[in-house]
Protein backbone atom coordinates (compact mmCIF):
# COMPACT_ATOMS: atom_id res chain seq x y z
CA UNK A 1 0.00 0.00 0.00
CA UNK A 2 1.43 3.41 -0.88
CA UNK A 3 1.35 6.49 1.33
CA UNK A 4 -1.84 7.97 -0.16
CA UNK A 5 -3.79 4.74 0.32
CA UNK A 6 -2.39 4.40 3.83
CA UNK A 7 -3.52 7.93 4.67
CA UNK A 8 -7.10 7.16 3.63
CA UNK A 9 -7.15 3.93 5.62
CA UNK A 10 -5.63 5.50 8.72
CA UNK A 11 -7.95 8.51 8.66
CA UNK A 12 -10.88 6.11 8.54
CA UNK A 13 -9.65 4.42 11.71
CA UNK A 14 -9.02 7.69 13.56
CA UNK A 15 -10.11 11.01 12.02
CA UNK A 16 -7.89 13.11 14.31
CA UNK A 17 -4.55 11.77 13.00
CA UNK A 18 -2.19 14.14 11.21
CA UNK A 19 0.48 13.17 8.72
CA UNK A 20 4.01 14.27 7.95
CA UNK A 21 5.87 13.26 4.83
CA UNK A 22 9.35 13.84 3.56
CA UNK A 23 11.18 11.08 5.40
CA UNK A 24 11.54 7.52 4.24
CA UNK A 25 8.17 6.49 5.66
CA UNK A 26 4.84 8.10 6.43
CA UNK A 27 4.80 9.75 9.86
CA UNK A 28 1.54 9.57 11.78
CA UNK A 29 0.93 11.87 14.74
CA UNK A 30 -1.49 10.52 17.32
CA UNK A 31 -2.79 11.97 20.56
CA UNK A 32 -1.57 9.77 23.48
CA UNK A 33 -5.15 9.28 24.68
CA UNK A 34 -6.19 7.86 21.30
CA UNK A 35 -3.09 5.73 20.84
CA UNK A 36 -4.14 2.45 22.47
CA UNK A 37 -7.49 1.95 20.67
CA UNK A 38 -5.82 3.08 17.44
CA UNK A 39 -3.01 0.56 17.95
CA UNK A 40 -5.51 -2.27 18.46
CA UNK A 41 -7.13 -1.39 15.14
CA UNK A 42 -3.78 -1.17 13.33
CA UNK A 43 -3.07 -4.79 14.17
CA UNK A 44 -6.66 -6.04 13.71
CA UNK A 45 -7.36 -4.39 10.35
CA UNK A 46 -6.94 -6.89 7.52
CA UNK A 47 -5.90 -4.24 4.97
CA UNK A 48 -3.29 -2.63 7.22
CA UNK A 49 -2.24 -5.56 9.46
CA UNK A 50 0.69 -3.92 11.21
CA UNK A 51 1.99 -6.98 13.07
CA UNK A 52 5.68 -6.17 13.39
CA UNK A 53 6.83 -3.44 15.81
CA UNK A 54 10.49 -3.29 14.97
CA UNK A 55 11.58 -0.20 16.85
CA UNK A 56 10.16 1.57 19.88
CA UNK A 57 11.93 4.54 21.34
CA UNK A 58 11.57 8.02 22.75
CA UNK A 59 13.10 11.39 21.88
CA UNK A 60 13.57 14.21 24.39
CA UNK A 61 12.83 17.54 22.71
CA UNK A 62 13.51 19.55 25.93
CA UNK A 63 9.94 20.97 25.89
CA UNK A 64 8.22 17.62 25.46
CA UNK A 65 8.92 13.93 24.87
CA UNK A 66 7.95 12.08 21.72
CA UNK A 67 7.31 8.35 21.62
CA UNK A 68 8.30 6.85 18.27
CA UNK A 69 6.88 3.53 17.10
CA UNK A 70 8.13 1.97 13.86
CA UNK A 71 5.48 -0.40 12.58
CA UNK A 72 5.53 -2.64 9.61
CA UNK A 73 3.44 -5.42 8.13
CA UNK A 74 5.01 -8.78 7.33
CA UNK A 75 2.10 -9.50 4.96
CA UNK A 76 1.75 -6.26 2.99
CA UNK A 77 5.29 -4.92 3.55
CA UNK A 78 4.29 -1.33 4.28
CA UNK A 79 5.75 0.73 7.09
CA UNK A 80 4.61 3.71 9.14
CA UNK A 81 6.12 5.69 11.99
CA UNK A 82 3.65 6.59 14.74
CA UNK A 83 4.50 9.48 17.05
CA UNK A 84 2.90 10.46 20.35
CA UNK A 85 3.71 13.78 21.93
CA UNK A 86 3.94 13.50 25.72
CA UNK A 87 4.07 16.04 28.51
CA UNK A 88 7.60 16.23 29.94
CA UNK A 89 6.75 16.50 33.65
CA UNK A 90 4.24 13.64 33.82
CA UNK A 91 4.68 11.51 30.70
CA UNK A 92 2.04 8.80 30.66
CA UNK A 93 0.97 6.61 27.77
CA UNK A 94 -0.90 3.34 27.53
CA UNK A 95 1.22 0.22 27.01
CA UNK A 96 1.03 -1.71 23.73
CA UNK A 97 2.79 -4.84 24.97
CA UNK A 98 -0.41 -6.89 24.80
CA UNK A 99 -0.58 -6.16 21.06
CA UNK A 100 3.11 -6.48 20.20
CA UNK A 101 4.94 -8.53 22.83
CA UNK A 102 8.31 -7.02 21.96
CA UNK A 103 7.08 -3.75 23.47
CA UNK A 104 7.38 -5.20 26.97
CA UNK A 105 11.18 -4.93 27.08
CA UNK A 106 11.39 -1.83 24.93
CA UNK A 107 8.90 0.00 27.17
CA UNK A 108 10.83 -0.99 30.26
CA UNK A 109 13.93 0.52 28.68
CA UNK A 110 12.13 3.77 27.81
CA UNK A 111 10.64 3.83 31.33
CA UNK A 112 14.05 3.83 33.02
CA UNK A 113 15.87 5.99 30.46
CA UNK A 114 13.20 8.67 29.93
CA UNK A 115 10.80 8.24 32.85
CA UNK A 116 7.76 7.55 30.71
CA UNK A 117 5.08 5.65 32.61
CA UNK A 118 3.29 2.95 30.65
CA UNK A 119 -0.20 2.41 32.00
CA UNK A 120 -1.26 -1.25 32.44
CA UNK A 121 2.22 -2.58 31.71
CA UNK A 122 2.40 -5.98 33.47
CA UNK A 123 5.93 -5.64 34.82
CA UNK A 124 7.19 -2.07 34.74
CA UNK A 125 10.56 -2.37 36.49
CA UNK A 126 14.00 -1.13 35.64
CA UNK A 127 15.65 -3.44 33.12
CA UNK A 128 19.17 -2.23 32.40
CA UNK A 129 19.86 0.23 35.22
CA UNK A 130 20.19 -0.84 38.87
CA UNK A 131 16.91 -0.61 40.76
CA UNK A 132 18.11 2.29 42.95
CA UNK A 133 19.26 4.51 40.08
CA UNK A 134 18.08 8.11 40.32
CA UNK A 135 17.26 10.16 37.24
CA UNK A 136 16.63 9.43 33.59
CA UNK A 137 19.98 9.17 31.75
CA UNK A 138 18.84 9.67 28.17
CA UNK A 139 17.05 12.92 28.91
CA UNK A 140 18.90 15.97 27.67
CA UNK A 141 19.16 17.67 31.07
CA UNK A 142 20.57 14.63 32.87
CA UNK A 143 23.70 15.37 34.90
CA UNK A 144 25.94 12.84 36.59
CA UNK A 145 29.07 14.39 38.09
CA UNK A 146 30.80 11.04 38.68
CA UNK A 147 30.10 8.73 35.77
CA UNK A 148 29.50 11.13 32.90
CA UNK A 149 32.35 12.08 30.61
CA UNK A 150 31.62 15.20 28.61
CA UNK A 151 33.29 15.62 25.26
CA UNK B 1 17.27 -3.03 46.26
CA UNK B 2 13.89 -1.45 45.57
CA UNK B 3 12.76 1.77 47.10
CA UNK B 4 9.64 1.22 49.16
CA UNK B 5 7.63 3.66 47.01
CA UNK B 6 8.40 1.58 43.96
CA UNK B 7 6.90 -1.53 45.56
CA UNK B 8 3.72 -0.14 47.09
CA UNK B 9 0.52 1.38 45.84
CA UNK B 10 -0.87 4.46 47.59
CA UNK B 11 -3.04 2.21 49.80
CA UNK B 12 0.04 0.25 50.98
CA UNK B 13 -0.73 -2.87 48.95
CA UNK B 14 1.98 -4.45 46.82
CA UNK B 15 2.00 -3.41 43.18
CA UNK B 16 0.85 -6.28 40.96
CA UNK B 17 4.13 -6.49 39.06
CA UNK B 18 5.98 -7.43 42.23
CA UNK B 19 3.38 -9.93 43.36
CA UNK B 20 3.57 -11.78 40.07
CA UNK B 21 7.32 -12.09 40.31
CA UNK B 22 7.44 -14.53 43.18
CA UNK B 23 5.22 -16.68 45.29
CA UNK B 24 6.14 -17.84 48.77
CA UNK B 25 6.93 -21.48 47.91
CA UNK B 26 8.77 -20.68 44.68
CA UNK B 27 12.30 -21.85 44.33
CA UNK B 28 14.56 -19.31 42.67
CA UNK B 29 17.99 -19.86 41.20
CA UNK B 30 20.37 -17.47 39.55
CA UNK B 31 22.36 -18.10 36.39
CA UNK B 32 25.11 -15.56 35.95
CA UNK B 33 26.20 -12.81 35.77
CA UNK B 34 29.33 -14.96 35.52
CA UNK B 35 28.37 -18.22 33.91
CA UNK B 36 29.91 -19.99 30.91
CA UNK B 37 26.56 -20.72 29.26
CA UNK B 38 25.53 -17.06 29.06
CA UNK B 39 28.64 -16.08 27.05
CA UNK B 40 28.98 -12.80 28.84
CA UNK B 41 27.52 -11.00 31.77
CA UNK B 42 23.86 -11.91 31.60
CA UNK B 43 22.01 -12.55 34.84
CA UNK B 44 18.93 -14.76 34.68
CA UNK B 45 16.66 -15.10 37.71
CA UNK B 46 14.81 -18.36 37.19
CA UNK B 47 11.74 -19.34 39.17
CA UNK B 48 11.26 -23.08 39.39
CA UNK B 49 8.61 -25.55 40.35
CA UNK B 50 10.64 -28.70 40.90
CA UNK B 51 12.63 -28.87 37.69
CA UNK B 52 10.04 -27.03 35.60
CA UNK B 53 10.64 -23.41 34.71
CA UNK B 54 7.90 -21.00 35.78
CA UNK B 55 9.56 -17.74 34.85
CA UNK B 56 12.86 -16.51 33.44
CA UNK B 57 13.59 -12.94 34.37
CA UNK B 58 16.65 -11.47 32.63
CA UNK B 59 18.54 -8.87 34.63
CA UNK B 60 20.56 -6.78 32.21
CA UNK B 61 23.00 -3.93 32.36
CA UNK B 62 26.24 -5.47 33.57
CA UNK B 63 27.98 -4.33 30.41
CA UNK B 64 25.80 -1.31 29.68
CA UNK B 65 27.94 1.55 28.37
CA UNK B 66 25.12 3.81 27.21
CA UNK B 67 26.36 3.85 23.64
CA UNK B 68 23.29 5.83 22.62
CA UNK B 69 24.13 8.68 24.98
CA UNK B 70 27.79 8.51 24.01
CA UNK B 71 26.95 8.84 20.32
CA UNK B 72 25.11 12.10 21.00
CA UNK B 73 28.49 13.77 21.46
CA UNK B 74 30.35 11.93 18.70
CA UNK B 75 30.58 13.06 15.09
CA UNK B 76 29.25 11.03 12.18
CA UNK B 77 32.76 9.76 11.48
CA UNK B 78 33.42 8.78 15.09
CA UNK B 79 30.19 7.05 16.04
CA UNK B 80 30.91 4.13 13.71
CA UNK B 81 33.77 2.94 15.91
CA UNK B 82 31.62 2.62 19.00
CA UNK B 83 29.24 0.29 17.22
CA UNK B 84 31.95 -2.34 16.75
CA UNK B 85 31.65 -2.84 20.48
CA UNK B 86 27.95 -3.65 20.41
CA UNK B 87 27.69 -6.99 18.66
CA UNK B 88 31.42 -7.63 18.53
CA UNK B 89 30.98 -10.77 16.41
CA UNK B 90 29.27 -8.77 13.64
CA UNK B 91 31.39 -5.66 13.93
CA UNK B 92 31.78 -5.19 10.16
CA UNK B 93 28.03 -5.35 9.70
CA UNK B 94 27.37 -2.86 12.50
CA UNK B 95 29.84 -0.47 10.88
CA UNK B 96 28.11 -1.06 7.57
CA UNK B 97 24.75 0.04 8.96
CA UNK B 98 26.20 3.30 10.28
CA UNK B 99 28.07 4.02 7.04
CA UNK B 100 24.95 3.32 4.97
CA UNK B 101 22.89 5.67 7.12
CA UNK B 102 25.27 8.58 6.57
CA UNK B 103 25.46 7.82 2.85
CA UNK B 104 21.68 7.69 2.58
CA UNK B 105 21.26 10.99 4.39
CA UNK B 106 23.95 12.76 2.36
CA UNK B 107 23.15 10.91 -0.90
CA UNK B 108 26.70 9.74 -1.41
CA UNK B 109 27.31 7.38 -4.32
CA UNK B 110 29.56 4.58 -3.10
CA UNK B 111 32.07 3.22 -5.68
CA UNK B 112 31.27 -0.28 -6.84
CA UNK B 113 34.63 -1.59 -5.68
CA UNK B 114 33.84 -0.51 -2.12
CA UNK B 115 30.39 -2.11 -2.30
CA UNK B 116 31.90 -5.45 -3.34
CA UNK B 117 34.52 -5.34 -0.60
CA UNK B 118 31.91 -4.46 2.01
CA UNK B 119 29.61 -7.32 1.10
CA UNK B 120 32.49 -9.81 1.05
CA UNK B 121 33.57 -8.55 4.48
CA UNK B 122 30.00 -8.82 5.78
CA UNK B 123 29.70 -12.40 4.68
CA UNK B 124 33.11 -13.35 6.06
CA UNK B 125 31.99 -11.86 9.36
CA UNK B 126 28.77 -13.83 9.21
CA UNK B 127 30.70 -17.07 8.68
CA UNK B 128 33.07 -16.23 11.55
CA UNK B 129 30.14 -15.45 13.82
CA UNK B 130 28.23 -18.60 12.95
CA UNK B 131 31.35 -20.71 13.40
CA UNK B 132 31.93 -19.29 16.86
CA UNK B 133 28.26 -19.78 17.71
CA UNK B 134 28.40 -23.38 16.54
CA UNK B 135 31.40 -24.21 18.71
CA UNK B 136 30.13 -22.35 21.74
CA UNK B 137 26.64 -23.81 21.52
CA UNK B 138 27.98 -27.34 21.28
CA UNK B 139 30.15 -26.62 24.31
CA UNK B 140 27.07 -25.50 26.26
CA UNK B 141 25.53 -28.87 25.49
CA UNK B 142 28.55 -30.66 26.88
CA UNK B 143 30.52 -31.37 23.70
CA UNK B 144 33.94 -29.81 23.96
CA UNK B 145 35.58 -30.89 20.67
CA UNK B 146 33.44 -28.76 18.28
CA UNK B 147 34.80 -25.61 19.89
CA UNK B 148 38.31 -26.46 18.69
CA UNK B 149 37.08 -27.52 15.26
CA UNK B 150 35.29 -24.21 14.80
CA UNK B 151 38.21 -22.14 16.01
CA UNK B 152 40.58 -23.98 13.70
CA UNK B 153 38.79 -22.55 10.64
CA UNK B 154 37.94 -19.26 12.27
CA UNK B 155 41.60 -18.62 13.02
CA UNK B 156 42.42 -18.35 9.31
CA UNK B 157 39.53 -15.94 8.90
CA UNK B 158 40.72 -13.68 11.69
CA UNK B 159 44.19 -13.68 10.17
CA UNK B 160 42.74 -12.52 6.85
CA UNK B 161 40.87 -9.78 8.72
CA UNK B 162 44.02 -8.80 10.57
CA UNK B 163 45.94 -8.38 7.31
CA UNK B 164 43.36 -6.02 5.87
CA UNK B 165 41.80 -4.25 8.85
CA UNK B 166 44.56 -4.46 11.42
CA UNK B 167 42.25 -5.99 13.99
CA UNK B 168 40.87 -9.41 14.68
CA UNK B 169 37.56 -8.53 16.32
CA UNK B 170 36.65 -4.83 16.27
CA UNK B 171 37.52 -4.09 12.66
CA UNK B 172 36.41 -0.46 12.14
CA UNK B 173 37.09 -0.86 8.43
CA UNK B 174 34.05 0.83 6.93
CA UNK B 175 33.75 4.58 6.69
CA UNK B 176 31.04 6.81 5.20
CA UNK B 177 31.59 6.64 1.44
CA UNK B 178 33.35 3.28 1.23
CA UNK B 179 36.06 1.46 3.09
CA UNK B 180 39.08 2.88 4.87
CA UNK B 181 41.73 1.53 2.49
CA UNK B 182 42.21 -1.13 -0.15
CA UNK B 183 42.26 -4.71 1.06
CA UNK B 184 45.63 -6.32 1.61
CA UNK B 185 47.26 -7.52 -1.63
CA UNK B 186 46.91 -11.17 -0.59
CA UNK B 187 43.24 -10.75 0.38
CA UNK B 188 41.66 -12.21 -2.77
CA UNK B 189 44.10 -15.09 -2.91
CA UNK B 190 43.73 -15.99 0.76
CA UNK B 191 39.95 -15.89 0.71
CA UNK B 192 39.37 -17.72 -2.57
CA UNK B 193 42.31 -20.13 -2.57
CA UNK B 194 42.91 -20.76 1.12
CA UNK B 195 39.88 -20.04 3.29
CA UNK B 196 36.93 -21.11 1.14
CA UNK B 197 38.43 -24.48 0.05
CA UNK B 198 39.43 -25.18 3.66
CA UNK B 199 35.97 -24.38 5.04
CA UNK B 200 34.21 -26.37 2.33
CA UNK B 201 36.37 -29.39 3.02
CA UNK B 202 35.59 -29.21 6.74
CA UNK B 203 31.83 -28.57 6.68
CA UNK B 204 31.03 -32.27 6.49
CA UNK B 205 32.94 -32.77 9.74
CA UNK B 206 30.58 -30.39 11.51
CA UNK B 207 27.61 -32.34 10.29
CA UNK B 208 29.03 -35.69 11.24
CA UNK B 209 30.20 -34.46 14.62
CA UNK B 210 27.15 -32.54 15.81
CA UNK B 211 24.23 -32.34 13.38
CA UNK B 212 23.84 -36.08 12.99
CA UNK B 213 24.72 -36.85 16.60
CA UNK B 214 21.84 -38.63 18.29
CA UNK B 215 22.61 -37.19 21.74
CA UNK B 216 22.59 -33.68 20.32
CA UNK B 217 19.38 -34.27 18.37
CA UNK B 218 17.61 -35.55 21.46
CA UNK B 219 18.54 -32.39 23.30
CA UNK B 220 17.34 -29.92 20.66
CA UNK B 221 14.42 -31.52 18.83
CA UNK B 222 11.17 -29.90 19.94
CA UNK B 223 12.93 -27.78 22.59
CA UNK B 224 12.25 -24.05 22.88
CA UNK B 225 9.33 -23.88 20.49
CA UNK B 226 8.67 -20.46 18.96
CA UNK B 227 5.63 -20.19 16.69
CA UNK B 228 5.37 -18.01 13.58
CA UNK B 229 3.01 -15.50 15.23
CA UNK B 230 5.08 -15.28 18.41
CA UNK B 231 8.29 -14.75 16.46
CA UNK B 232 6.77 -11.69 14.78
CA UNK B 233 5.06 -10.44 17.92
CA UNK B 234 8.28 -10.63 19.96
CA UNK B 235 10.12 -8.73 17.23
CA UNK B 236 12.49 -11.62 16.59
CA UNK B 237 14.63 -11.39 13.49
CA UNK B 238 17.50 -13.15 11.81
CA UNK B 239 18.00 -16.91 12.07
CA UNK B 240 15.80 -17.04 15.19
CA UNK B 241 12.74 -15.82 13.28
CA UNK B 242 13.60 -17.59 10.04
CA UNK B 243 13.57 -20.90 11.93
CA UNK B 244 9.90 -20.18 12.64
CA UNK B 245 9.11 -19.57 8.98
CA UNK B 246 9.22 -15.76 8.98
CA UNK B 247 10.62 -14.17 5.82
CA UNK B 248 12.73 -11.45 7.38
CA UNK B 249 16.12 -11.42 5.65
CA UNK B 250 16.94 -7.73 5.16
CA UNK B 251 19.39 -8.67 2.42
CA UNK B 252 16.45 -9.99 0.39
CA UNK B 253 13.68 -7.61 1.46
CA UNK B 254 15.57 -4.30 1.43
CA UNK B 255 18.83 -5.03 -0.40
CA UNK B 256 21.76 -2.71 0.19
CA UNK B 257 25.04 -2.37 -1.72
CA UNK B 258 25.45 -5.31 -4.13
CA UNK B 259 23.15 -7.80 -2.42
CA UNK B 260 20.66 -7.43 -5.29
CA UNK B 261 23.32 -8.59 -7.76
CA UNK B 262 24.16 -11.89 -6.09
CA UNK B 263 22.19 -15.11 -6.10
CA UNK B 264 21.45 -16.62 -2.72
CA UNK B 265 18.60 -18.29 -0.92
CA UNK B 266 16.88 -17.05 2.19
CA UNK B 267 17.19 -20.03 4.53
CA UNK B 268 13.81 -20.81 6.04
CA UNK B 269 12.80 -23.59 8.43
CA UNK B 270 9.29 -24.03 9.77
CA UNK B 271 9.64 -26.18 12.87
CA UNK B 272 10.53 -23.26 15.17
CA UNK B 273 12.45 -25.36 17.68
CA UNK B 274 16.13 -25.31 18.64
CA UNK B 275 17.00 -27.79 15.90
CA UNK B 276 15.43 -25.52 13.27
CA UNK B 277 17.44 -22.55 14.54
CA UNK B 278 20.55 -24.70 14.39
CA UNK B 279 19.84 -25.80 10.82
CA UNK B 280 19.18 -22.22 9.63
CA UNK B 281 22.61 -21.10 10.79
CA UNK B 282 24.39 -24.13 9.36
CA UNK B 283 22.76 -23.56 5.97
CA UNK B 284 23.47 -19.83 6.12
CA UNK B 285 27.17 -20.62 6.25
CA UNK B 286 26.78 -22.37 2.88
CA UNK B 287 24.85 -19.41 1.44
CA UNK B 288 27.54 -17.02 2.63
CA UNK B 289 30.20 -19.14 0.95
CA UNK B 290 28.21 -18.96 -2.27
CA UNK B 291 27.88 -15.15 -2.04
CA UNK B 292 31.61 -14.72 -1.49
CA UNK B 293 32.43 -17.04 -4.40
CA UNK B 294 30.29 -14.95 -6.72
CA UNK B 295 32.04 -11.73 -5.73
CA UNK B 296 35.61 -12.47 -4.75
CA UNK B 297 37.10 -12.84 -8.25
CA UNK B 298 35.02 -10.06 -9.78
CA UNK B 299 35.94 -7.08 -7.57
CA UNK B 300 35.97 -4.18 -10.03
CA UNK B 301 38.89 -1.78 -10.29
CA UNK B 302 38.40 1.79 -9.13
CA UNK B 303 38.20 3.87 -6.00
CA UNK B 304 37.60 2.26 -2.66
CA UNK B 305 36.11 5.41 -1.17
CA UNK B 306 33.88 8.21 -2.41
CA UNK B 307 35.00 11.77 -1.78
CA UNK B 308 33.21 13.19 1.22
CA UNK B 309 33.63 16.37 3.21
CA UNK B 310 35.99 16.28 6.18
CA UNK B 311 33.20 17.34 8.54
CA UNK B 312 29.92 15.58 7.89
CA UNK B 313 26.67 17.39 8.60
CA UNK B 314 23.44 15.48 8.21
CA UNK B 315 20.38 17.43 7.07
CA UNK B 316 17.61 18.02 9.59
CA UNK B 317 15.30 15.05 9.82
CA UNK B 318 15.01 11.43 10.84
CA UNK B 319 16.86 8.56 9.23
CA UNK B 320 16.58 4.83 9.68
CA UNK B 321 18.85 2.21 8.22
CA UNK B 322 18.67 -1.53 8.73
CA UNK B 323 21.04 -4.32 7.86
CA UNK B 324 21.11 -8.06 8.44
CA UNK B 325 23.73 -8.91 11.04
CA UNK B 326 24.59 -12.47 11.99
CA UNK B 327 21.90 -12.23 14.67
CA UNK B 328 19.16 -10.42 12.82
CA UNK B 329 17.94 -6.99 11.99
CA UNK B 330 20.07 -4.12 13.27
CA UNK B 331 18.32 -0.78 12.94
CA UNK B 332 20.01 2.58 13.38
CA UNK B 333 17.59 5.42 14.02
CA UNK B 334 19.10 8.90 13.92
CA UNK B 335 17.31 12.16 14.71
CA UNK B 336 19.35 14.99 13.25
CA UNK B 337 19.04 18.67 14.00
CA UNK B 338 21.34 19.57 11.12
CA UNK B 339 24.50 19.54 13.21
CA UNK B 340 27.69 17.50 13.21
CA UNK B 341 26.47 15.12 15.92
CA UNK B 342 23.22 13.16 16.18
CA UNK B 343 20.54 14.74 18.38
CA UNK B 344 19.28 11.31 19.37
CA UNK B 345 20.35 7.90 18.21
CA UNK B 346 18.72 4.56 18.84
CA UNK B 347 20.19 1.19 18.02
CA UNK B 348 17.51 -1.41 17.55
CA UNK B 349 19.69 -4.38 18.32
CA UNK B 350 18.61 -7.87 17.26
CA UNK B 351 19.76 -9.51 20.51
CA UNK B 352 17.52 -7.33 22.68
CA UNK B 353 14.37 -8.41 20.87
CA UNK B 354 15.47 -12.02 20.53
CA UNK B 355 16.14 -12.21 24.28
CA UNK B 356 12.63 -10.99 25.08
CA UNK B 357 11.15 -14.28 23.82
CA UNK B 358 13.36 -16.39 26.14
CA UNK B 359 10.82 -16.39 28.98
CA UNK B 360 8.06 -17.39 26.57
CA UNK B 361 9.87 -20.29 24.88
CA UNK B 362 11.24 -21.82 28.07
CA UNK B 363 8.12 -21.56 30.22
CA UNK B 364 6.99 -25.02 31.26
CA UNK B 365 10.12 -26.80 30.06
CA UNK B 366 12.82 -28.39 32.19
CA UNK B 367 15.75 -26.40 33.50
CA UNK B 368 18.14 -28.58 31.49
CA UNK B 369 16.54 -27.40 28.26
CA UNK B 370 17.14 -23.75 29.06
CA UNK B 371 20.73 -23.92 27.85
CA UNK B 372 19.64 -25.48 24.54
CA UNK B 373 17.07 -22.73 23.97
CA UNK B 374 19.44 -19.98 25.01
CA UNK B 375 22.33 -21.39 23.00
CA UNK B 376 20.36 -21.46 19.77
CA UNK B 377 19.08 -17.91 20.26
CA UNK B 378 22.73 -16.87 19.85
CA UNK B 379 22.78 -14.06 22.39
CA UNK B 380 25.66 -11.61 22.49
CA UNK B 381 25.39 -9.63 25.70
CA UNK B 382 27.05 -6.32 24.69
CA UNK B 383 24.56 -6.23 21.82
CA UNK B 384 21.66 -6.51 24.28
CA UNK B 385 22.94 -4.00 26.82
CA UNK B 386 24.52 -1.53 24.36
Amino acid sequence: MDNEALKIQLTELLPSVTFEEGGEWLNVNVDPNDWKPFAVKLKASAELYFDYLFCLTCVDWKTHLTMVYHLSSTKHRHTIVVKCKLDRTTPVVETVCDIWRTAEFHEREVFEMFGVEFKNHPDLRKLILPADWVGFPLRKDYEDPINMIKL
Amino acid sequence: MYHINELLNSDNTLKPSFVAMKESDDYTINIGPQHPATHGVLHLVITLNGETIKKVDPDLGFIHRSIEKMCESLSYRQYIYVTSRMDYLSSHINNHACALLVEKALQVEVPERAQYIRVIMDELTRIASHLLWWGAMAMDMGAFTPYFYAFRERELLTEIMEDTCGARLTMNYMVPGGVMHDPHETFVHRVSKEFLPLLKSKLHEYEELVTGNIIFQNRVNGVGLLTYEDAISYGCSGPTARASGVHCDIRKLYPYDVYNKVQFEEVIETAGDSMARYMVRMNEIKQSISIIEQLINNIPEGDFQAKTKAVLKLPKGEFYQRVETARGELGVFVVSEGGTTPYRIKFRSPGFSNLSCLDHITKGSKIGDLVASMGTLDLVIPDIDR
